[in-house]
């Protein structure tokens, strides 16, 4: 058994079981720390499989910036979590069964899969170029319009994630640039004729 | 005992259907409904990297990538529809989202 053998097993476990702990957990803040233990096995897995690339996107940007927003969210939000997990007995029987039933249809395709030997590749792997340069010499030349897409994607989220959460309270002053740059000598400035000894009255 | 591709599938097969069972199983609860959502396109993942790797053909690769930006949209859009229907209902359980009464 060699060491890469070992390793995708202990990767796979670790996986399989964190997955298990997200959805049965009773504390969402530990579901959250599971699926983190998740997401980091499976970037071993990715490693092992030869992407290293997104192994280390899966870690630095999925860990690190998305779970750490469900962390912020789980931990924002003031729900009695243990009256959400009553539910998950009287539902084990059913998803019980229509796990079963998926997982049986998966391995049944999974066992009865052949690749063809003489496949035409798209996009042969180069064999003189770590993982990343070959994935940016495909991804910003084939695939560029793809990545901009992906990149409004990301923007439109981010407006509407904005959008969604931003609050105007009303009895909080707030600094109006346009019309800030809007004022004039006329507008900012009155003069008054004031005679000589008297004063101007306070309003 | 070489580590082929038929295992890289049986074990994405296998997170998908932790994730398919966590969406019954939880269907009060948004929030883990979303985690068990992320482990789905986790196993989806893992299935395009196998076969990526099996085929040496960098293509599985980069739709893994696309996957991933689209899964962290939909997961920062899906917290921030959340957030905002927490703070209007005080409440985040399944059965309550009902007003539209679709």
């Amino acid at each position: 058994m060699s060491v890469a053998t070992v390793f995708f097993y202990l990767f796979s476990f670790v996986t399989i079981a964190s997955s298990v702990m997200v959805i049965t957990g009773r504390n969402p803040v530990h579901s959250v720390l599971f699926l983190i233990l998740a997401f980091v096995s499976a970037a071993g897995l990715f490693v092992l499989a030869g992407a290293e690339f997104l192994a280390m996107l899966l870690v630095v940007v999925y860990v690190g910036a998305v779970m750490v927003l469900f962390l912020f969210v789980v931990m924002m939000l003031d729900v009695d979590f243990a009256e959400l997990q009553k539910s998950v007995r009287r539902y084990l029987p059913l998803g019980g069964l229509i796990g079963a039933i998926v997982l049986a249809e998966l391995v049944l395709v999974v066992g009865a899969w052949t690749v063809a030997p003489q496949t035409a590749l798209s996009t042969p792997t180069p064999g003189n170029l770590t993982n990343t340069a070959a994935l940016g010499q495909v991804l910003y030349t084939q695939y560029v319009y793809l990545f901009q897409a992906a990149g409004f994607v990301l923007l439109t989220a981010m407006v509407g994630a904005i959008v969604l959460t931003l609050q105007h309270k009303p009895d909080v002053k707030r600094q109006n640039i346009s019309a800030q740059n809007a004022r004039t000598r006329a507008t900012a400035i009155e003069n008054k004729n004031v005679p000589s000894r008297t004063g101007v009255p306070v309003p | 005992m070489v580590i082929g591709l038929e295992h890289y599938l049986i074990v994405a097969a296998i997170v998908f259907t932790l994730g398919v069972a966590g969406i019954i199983l939880n269907r009060k609860n948004v929030i883990i409904i979303m985690m068990s959502i992320e482990l789905i396109l986790l196993a989806v993942n893992i299935n395009l990297v196998a076969f990526s790797a099996q085929l040496h053909d960098l293509t599985g690769q980069i739709f893994a990538l696309f996957i991933l930006t689209v899964a962290a949209a939909e997961a920062a859009i899906g917290l921030a529809i959340l957030v905002t229907y927490f703070r209007n209902r005080r409440t985040i359980a399944v059965e309550d989202i009902n007003m539209m009464k679709g």
